[in-house]
């Protein structure tokens, strides 16, 4: 009863936002959502998979680039055809590079996730590709219309931010199920001790490349999202830098829930916005309070959850998922 | 041994591994039958580790071939040797530390199970693999501590909960690593019990330090002396093989 009861709440507040609040509050939070999926999708490697990637962004920024390239002019591109384009295009990636880098463990994957991830910004910034270090504009928003009749205008705040609401609510349900089917289990076993996950039969190499390619394509749908609201796309999209400050939210959700990337990536963008309000040296203090929550709360910001609302045995945070990403080279 | 033949299990031969100028195993062939445990005993650097890692695919060999049941496996991974049936249990007890007993068995039956991989669907759903993991579970006497986090279990318990694991693999062939040690004579007495059943129409090999378990257990004996195999056969005829005297059971005089 009471595990259905917040996240009803959570929902029919979310729906009813758009209808309460300014504009500029509907299109900074549908940011936050598209911020939210891409943690999400995160934290399927490094969360669920135990692969802390460093080229996420290059997934995010490849599946906007593809939007730019694919409008046409002045003329909204169709969402129908280019938001499976830019995941595909995003997929592609992950399988590549995860095909190579998941040949490695520990720290010598998060090196080659990000030499990967740096060649595909510089690829960006140094070619004449749309637009090179100056980036380039996506003029129209994506259209969802059937046979020239337009069902659905991006355009409109209030649409984009509920076309974005139903892709965070299909993300936590597409994640919540793999992260809870056989899939998911023998993922975290070949996480926790690889060893011994092979070793009982599960082709760890290809099941850990699968959550991969899924999590890539998911941040790939982030990066769509974020390319048509901002209605630009430029290098930086695809760098390291946000990479990291995803990596960032993930660890002030917690590693060990679907939903905790989310929580943490709505903590981080609206403690930036409030920051950025109140004071110059905002980069400052946001440090010293992702410091404290770091130490404070090991589990993520989630873990406030039980404290507050009392503890479901099913979902206690398992300290810690990670250290074993870290030992090096097993195997 | 030709009346055997038809009935061996796992057969390698001539099993060469080097470690840089160390020959760790050379010209190692053994054959394990089904219905039968196979023992593998040797002093410490012996290379018996090494072989059963040879065996289970986490090393691949220099030279020599093995083979399980038809199929040629020399080459094979540890996961696809695993599906064809090769089932292990470890020296240093790696079960998953974060899941309960059951979740741990469950998932070794879901390894065997038709689509180990589903991507939809609660893996609590799947009433084969569930039956499959409680019958493990059953069998080495764990049943009252399924939701018990295996980190929280004894030692030995953690011994029981290995070998349900490989059990819930329905593996035709079984390695166990030292599955004795660092255990209490009480809880070895059970493992003992437990080992000697596993025999039933599977093929057994054991690696084990405590002899007097190994001469309880076996049916054929294999000695290993610096990464070769000095001596082979019944408990018997190992026991009285001079150069086992010699090298190893010397130590153990009044053991053997």
């Amino acid at each position: 009863m009471r595990g259905w009861f917040i996240p009803v709440v959570l929902l029919v507040a979310a729906i009813a936002l758009p209808f309460v609040v300014p504009t500029y509050y509907v299109q900074f939070v549908s940011k936050a959502f598209i911020m939210g999926i891409l943690a999400m999708a995160l934290n399927l490697a490094v969360g669920h998979g135990g692969m802390v990637s460093l080229c996420h962004a290059a997934f995010f920024g490849l599946a906007g680039y593809v939007l730019a390239l694919l409008s046409p002019g002045y003329d909204p591109a169709s969402l129908l055809l280019t938001l499976p384009a830019a995941m595909l295009a995003a997929a592609a990636a992950a399988l590549i590079i995860g095909a190579l880098a998941l040949r490695t463990r520990g720290v010598y994957f998060i090196m080659v996730t990000l030499a990967f991830g740096e060649m595909l910004f510089f690829l960006f910034h140094d070619t004449g590709i749309a637009g090179g270090s100056d980036g380039a504009y996506v003029n129209a928003k994506p259209e969802i219309a059937i046979a020239g009749h337009q069902l659905l205008d991006l355009a409109s705040p209030m649409a984009f931010y509920f076309v974005v609401l139903f892709f965070l609510i299909a993300t936590v349900a597409i994640l919540t199920m793999l992260v809870q089917s056989p899939f998911g289990h023998a993922l975290a076993a070949a996480r926790d001790n690889e060893r011994r996950a092979r070793s009982l039969g599960f082709p760890i190499y290809r099941i850990r490349l699968i959550a991969f390619v899924v999590s890539g394509a998911i941040a790939g749908l982030a990066g769509y999202f974020a390319a048509a609201q901002f209605g630009f796309v430029a290098p930086q999209m695809l760098g390291w830098h946000l990479s990291a400050t995803v990596l960032v939210m993930v660890l002030i959700g917690g590693l060990c829930s679907v939903t905790g990337p989310l929580i943490g990536a709505l903590v981080l963008i609206v403690l930036e916005e409030v920051l950025k309000a109140s004071t110059d040296y905002w980069k400052l203090i946001e440090g010293l309070i992702i410091i404290v929550i770091v130490l404070a709360l090991p589990g993520g910001v989630r873990q406030l959850w039980p404290m507050i609302f009392g503890e479901r045995s099913e979902e206690r945070p398992v300290r810690q998922a990670a250290p074993s990403i870290v030992e090096g080279r097993n195997g | 041994m030709a009346d055997a033949v038809s009935r061996v299990a796992l057969r390698a031969s001539g099993l060469h591994k080097r470690f840089g100028g160390l020959k760790a195993v050379s010209d190692v062939s053994i054959d394990v039958h089904v219905g039968e445990i196979h023992a593998v005993i040797g002093p410490n650097g012996a290379g018996k580790s090494t072989l059963i890692n040879l065996l289970s695919g986490e090393l691949f060999a220099n030279d020599g071939a093995i083979t399980l049941e038809a199929t040629d496996i020399t080459r094979l991974p540890p996961d696809r040797r695993a599906r064809h049936g090769l089932g292990r249990a470890y020296q240093k007890t790696t079960i998953f530390p974060k899941f309960t007993v059951h979740e741990n068995v469950r998932l070794a039956a879901q390894a065997r199970s038709p689509a180990p991989l589903r991507m939809f669907g609660s893996v609590r759903s799947d009433a084969a693999v569930r039956d499959l993991a409680a019958q493990a579970i059953a069998r080495v006497g764990l049943a009252a501590q399924t939701q018990i986090v295996a980190s929280d279990l004894s030692h030995g318990e953690q011994r029981q909960l290995e070998i349900a694991m490989v059990l819930a693999t329905d593996p035709r062939i079984i390695l166990l690593d030292e599955p004795l040690a660092g255990m209490g004579q009480v809880e070895a007495r059970g493992i003992i019990g437990l080992i000697s059943s596993l025999k039933a129409g599977r093929a057994v090999l054991l690696v084990e330090h405590d002899m007097d378990a190994v001469f309880e257990l076996a049916d054929r004996l294999t000695v290993m002396h610096d990464g070769c195999v000095i001596a082979s056969g019944s408990p018997q005829e190992v026991r009285m093989h001079p150069a086992v005297r010699s090298a190893y059971l010397g130590d153990h005089g009044d053991a053997a």
